[in-house]
């Protein structure tokens, strides 16, 4: 019998949390004390920190184990990069958070389960077929429900984890029967054979059934990213759950669903773009403008973020609108932009404590400005960025996705699109003229972990002078996007 | 000389100064000394980046056509779009003009500002950075980044130290502006996915060259933009709130300079890209500039607060400008150009005066005032300077400018001269009306008898404004023969594309 040696190299990184993962497990279910807890933490910061690095000097060029299930190209590389970035600061802003909040508890399995959702991110934007971005998802979700109940004992939470967990399965089973008709109806699953079935040469249009499995899957990852209509449980778990959780879902899974969404619809689909052109475009305006307008009303800082992310959601689908190279491209940016602007203004909401209570409502901010300059330049600093203005950075992740959609012809998307975006402004706006235009109400409190500062300064400072050298990002999701093509 | 990069220094110079100030301790309103020295640097600041600008008029030479003292480094390498510099004779004395009102601003906030005096500063050298920048950028893309970004330290400056509704005026000038201006980068990404660049000089010769209907829609987009920013009616309503409520200097920076990026915007770029689409336009632009300027003269004939009159003239001086661009010859072109810098001296000059006498009265309302003449002489004569200069009084620069417009449009469209004729009666009109119950008539308040006259300070702001004022009425060509070339050279290259117009 021949053995044929299989190389693993490519999953490496992912087998080496998983491992950690429960060895740390184990830990915390043995040694049961805040101080083995902080341990579990800084040794599941420093396992991101060793995978990034591993994957950073992966140089075995494209890469593809278990019969061409999972691959790793340049595209994954880039958006693991960030993810594990991502997932590493949470646990950082997670970890002092704990620490100097009176009334949540460090749970030693919170760090256990964003490693294990991490590992699902990675498969994620690892799959190459149906059967794995489905399993790679589902170990992402769960993770992600177990993560949103965390806190028994706080009913909100409670709350907030179950709604979030019958929607998202209700989602993952339209997910799971948009596969089925995908596989019944052409017999395949793999994203390279049914590129080879839909190649922009020889493809007509979908057979039905398979245009529907291709809709419901569409639609099962609309609801991964808090795509408009499929939405409603962004703000009421943002709202619900403890900062230290919102803050993950505010970035890693975002970037991970985006990233597989990109896959799916510009690799195996990407020689019908018209078959799903128009629907991502109807998507795209009517999350923009739900998330803009959802917004303009919102008291709770948290809730707002959450229409804020909606919003930016929205922006993102009109790079992949687009559809080609540049649009993958523009995405890339954007996302990696946004998660520079998400996880520092969540550092900046997990700071927001009043005599060791943690409070949320937006006026909590008012008059900031007089006594905390710095911590009020920096808000100021990620909302103008939010909002797209320059020289900060998130202006040029808006260029990108709108010079897409122009590039494409999509020139109403790109007028909508940025026509809301001046509706959103007004609200980032409003965050600042509560910190600096009203009168001061209590202060904050200041002495509190520099750990979070220091995340926060370092958001701040990158989307304030990401303008003095914009191509090595931009460079770097070029040749990303270039590996889907 | 030659290879000292002038052009980012007098651009970047107020953003270091900045920078600076962000070092200094923050004072407490009371503590006078650490208060006064940030005041100083940032004078010194804007005083050195003036000396900067004198040089750049140095070395610039009115008798090339072309962009000068340009720079060029790569930005968004392999993108087509760089950091690209240089001035011609169009540009050249807007960024003296900045540089000349800023210092003039910041003494003029001397006083009037106590609170947070260290971000009111900074706010001020970051905006003269960001403005420099939109007149100094040869690139599309630098120069919307720094068109779209100096709406940031102006929202600050009417939201923080503005009147009682700043609120409302900053949100109404910030979201505005951004309105019109994410039709621009539509536009502007259009471009440049069709040319695969972004660089001025490229695009000039490229973009006329687009289908005509394509033109009008480019056309439209950048209209949207720089017609909220001039502005021109019927999107002018944000102006008289922000006027308003800025406090003084902002008003002054305003009126002078940032009125001026929307009609430097139609110069730079409507004009030598889209001359098929101009000539297309030119009735929308007469009409609308015409409309303004009958009708915001009629409304600033009404109005009962200071600021709010000024700001309504600004908009009826800047339809002059609008009708001097689009009547394409040279002598209309030149006016625009030249009332620009003129109505930045004057009405800078009346927004001050009108703070004068709001650091002392607190109060804005036309009917508190009257009998002025008699407390203050000083000042009245002043006021009256710079009315006369404003209703355009030979001798003084506004006369000029109005002038040359009239002449060159005259020539363009009779009907246009004629509507924006009565607008100078209108203006003289408001003017003098404003002036006689202000400063003349019956002193009924009685704790006006109590107002002091204008201090040394004080003076010391208007003095080189009359300078000015003076020597540009008496003697233009000082600005025109730095002009003549380049205007003639975008008026060549216009004609180029729309025969017609030779």
């Amino acid at each position: 019998m021949i053995v044929q040696s299989i190389d693993i190299t490519p999953i490496v990184p992912e087998i080496f949390i998983t491992l950690s993962a429960m060895i740390l497990l184990l830990l915390g279910a043995f040694r049961n004390s805040d101080k083995a807890t902080e341990y579990i933490f800084n040794v599941s910061i420093i396992v991101f920190a060793l995978t990034i690095w591993q994957i950073m000097s992966y140089s075995g060029g494209y890469g593809s184990v278990i019969n061409g299930l999972v691959v790793l190209d340049n595209f994954a590389i880039f958006t693991k990069v960030i993810i594990l970035a991502s997932s590493a600061v949470v646990l950082v802003l997670a970890s002092d958070y704990y620490k100097f909040s009176r009334t949540v508890k460090p749970i030693a399995e919170f760090p256990v389960l964003v490693m294990l959702a991490t590992v699902g991110m990675m498969i994620m934007v690892s799959a190459n077929d149906l059967m794995t971005l489905y399993v790679g998802l589902e170990l992402q979700s769960l993770s992600l429900y177990v993560l949103a109940a965390l806190h028994r004992d706080n009913e909100k939470a409670s709350e907030a984890g179950l709604k979030y967990f019958i929607l998202g399965a209700l989602a993952s089973g339209l997910l799971l029967y948009g596969i089925s008709l995908i596989y019944g109806f052409t017999g395949q699953t793999g994203f390279t054979e049914l590129s080879e079935l839909y190649r922009s040469d020889i493809a007509g249009a979908l057979p039905d059934g398979a245009l529907v499995g291709m809709i419901l899957l569409i639609t099962g990852l609309c609801f991964k990213i808090s795509a408009v209509p499929f939405h409603m449980w962004t703000p009421d778990t943002y709202q619900g759950v403890p900062k230290s959780v919102t803050v993950f879902f505010a970035s890693a899974p975002k970037i991970a669903a985006v990233a597989l969404f990109v896959r799916v619809l510009m690799q195996a689909y990407g020689g019908v773009v018209e078959q799903w052109q128009q629907v991502i475009i109807v998507i795209s305006v009517i999350t923009m403008y739900v998330g803009a307008l959802g917004a303009l009303k919102q008291t709770n800082i948290k809730r707002l973020m959450a229409y804020s992310s909606i919003g930016h959601m929205g922006f993102v689908l009109v790079g992949l609108a687009a559809g080609t190279q540049v649009g993958a491209q523009s995405v890339l940016v954007y996302m990696s932009i946004y998660a520079t602007m998400s996880l520092g203004t969540f550092a900046a909401i997990m700071l927001m404590q009043r005599r060791g209570e943690h409070v949320e409502e937006i006026s909590d901010l008012s008059g900031l400005a007089k006594e905390r300059p710095v911590f009020a330049a920096v808000i100021a600093i990620l909302m103008l960025s939010m909002a797209g203005i320059p020289p900060l950075a998130g202006f040029f992740g808006k260029l990108m996705v709108f010079s897409a959609a122009v590039d494409a012809g999509l020139l109403v998307l790109a007028i909508l699109g940025v026509l809301s975006s001046v509706i959103a402004a007004f609200y980032y706006l409003k965050i600042i003229k509560i910190m600096y235009f009203d009168t001061a109400d209590q202060p904050l409190d200041n002495e509190i972990s520099s750990r979070l500062k220091i995340v926060l300064g370092i958001s701040a400072l990158f989307n304030l002078l990401y303008f003095v050298m914009p191509t090595p990002l931009l460079n770097a999701a070029k040749t990303a996007a270039g590996s889907l093509f | 000389m030659s290879d000292f990069p002038l052009l980012s220094a007098v651009t970047f110079l107020p953003l270091v100064g900045a920078l600076l100030l962000l070092l200094f301790t923050r004072p407490s309103e009371r503590d006078e000394t650490s208060s006064n020295n940030i005041r100083n640097t940032a004078l010194f600041i804007t005083l050195a980046n003036f000396i900067l600008s004198l040089v750049i008029l140095g070395e610039f030479n009115p008798e090339i056509s072309g962009f000068q003292l340009e720079e060029q480094a790569a930005w968004f390498e392999g993108y087509g779009i760089s950091y690209h510099m240089g001035v011609d004779g169009i540009s050249v004395y807007f960024i003296l003009l900045t540089a000349f009102l800023m210092p003039i601003c910041i003494l003029s906030s001397w006083t009037s500002i106590t609170k947070q005096v260290r971000e009111y500063m900074i706010a001020f050298l970051l905006l003269e950075s960001l403005v420099i920048g939109v007149f100094t950028s040869l690139d599309f893309m630098l120069f919307y980044f720094f068109f779209e970004a100096s709406l940031i330290p102006m929202f600050l400056i009417i939201g923080v130290w503005g009147g009682e509704n700043r609120v409302y005026a900053a949100f109404k000038f910030f979201l505005y502006t951004l309105a019109g201006s994410v039709l621009l980068l539509i536009a502007l990404l259009y471009i440049y996915t069709q040319t695969g660049t972004t660089d001025i000089p490229v695009l000039m010769a490229k973009v006329p060259e687009m289908a005509p209907e394509i033109q009008n829609l480019l056309w439209l987009a950048f209209f949207a933009s720089f017609a909220v920013k001039v502005p021109m009616w019927p999107f002018h309503t944000w102006l008289p709130d922000a006027h308003v409520q800025a406090p003084t200097a902002g008003s002054v920076i305003l009126a002078g300079i940032l009125l001026k990026l929307g009609a430097y915007g139609f110069l730079r770029f409507s004009l030598p890209m889209l001359p098929d689409a101009s000539l297309y336009f030119q009735p929308l632009m007469y009409g609308l500039s015409v409309v303004a300027i009958v009708y915001t003269s009629l409304v600033a004939l009404m109005q009962t607060d200071m600021k709010k009159l000024i700001a309504y003239s600004s908009i009826a001086h800047m339809g002059f400008v609008t009708i001097g661009i689009f009547a394409f010859n040279t002598a209309a072109i030149e006016g625009a150009i030249f009332q620009m810098i003129s109505h930045g001296l004057v009405s800078g000059a009346l927004f001050l005066c009108v703070g004068v006498l709001y650091d002392r009265m607190h109060t804005k309302e036309i009917s508190r005032y009257g009998g002025l003449v008699e407390p203050m002489p000083v000042f009245a004569r002043i006021f009256m300077f710079f009315t006369m200069a404003s209703v355009g009084l030979p001798a003084t620069s506004g006369f000029v400018g109005e002038f040359l417009v009239l002449l060159g449009v005259f020539q363009s469209n009779t009907w246009v001269a004629l509507f924006a004729t009565s607008g100078v009666v209108l203006g003289a009109a408001y003017m003098l009306w404003l002036y006689r119950r202000v400063v003349f008539g019956e002193l009924v308040h009685k704790d006006l008898k109590e107002i002091s006259d204008l201090n040394t300070r004080e003076v010391i702001l208007f003095v080189p404004l009359i300078l000015l004022v003076i020597l540009y009425g008496i003697y233009p060509a000082a600005i025109l023969d730095g002009l003549h070339v380049s205007v003639n050279n975008l008026i060549d290259a216009m004609a180029a594309h729309v025969p017609t117009l030779r």
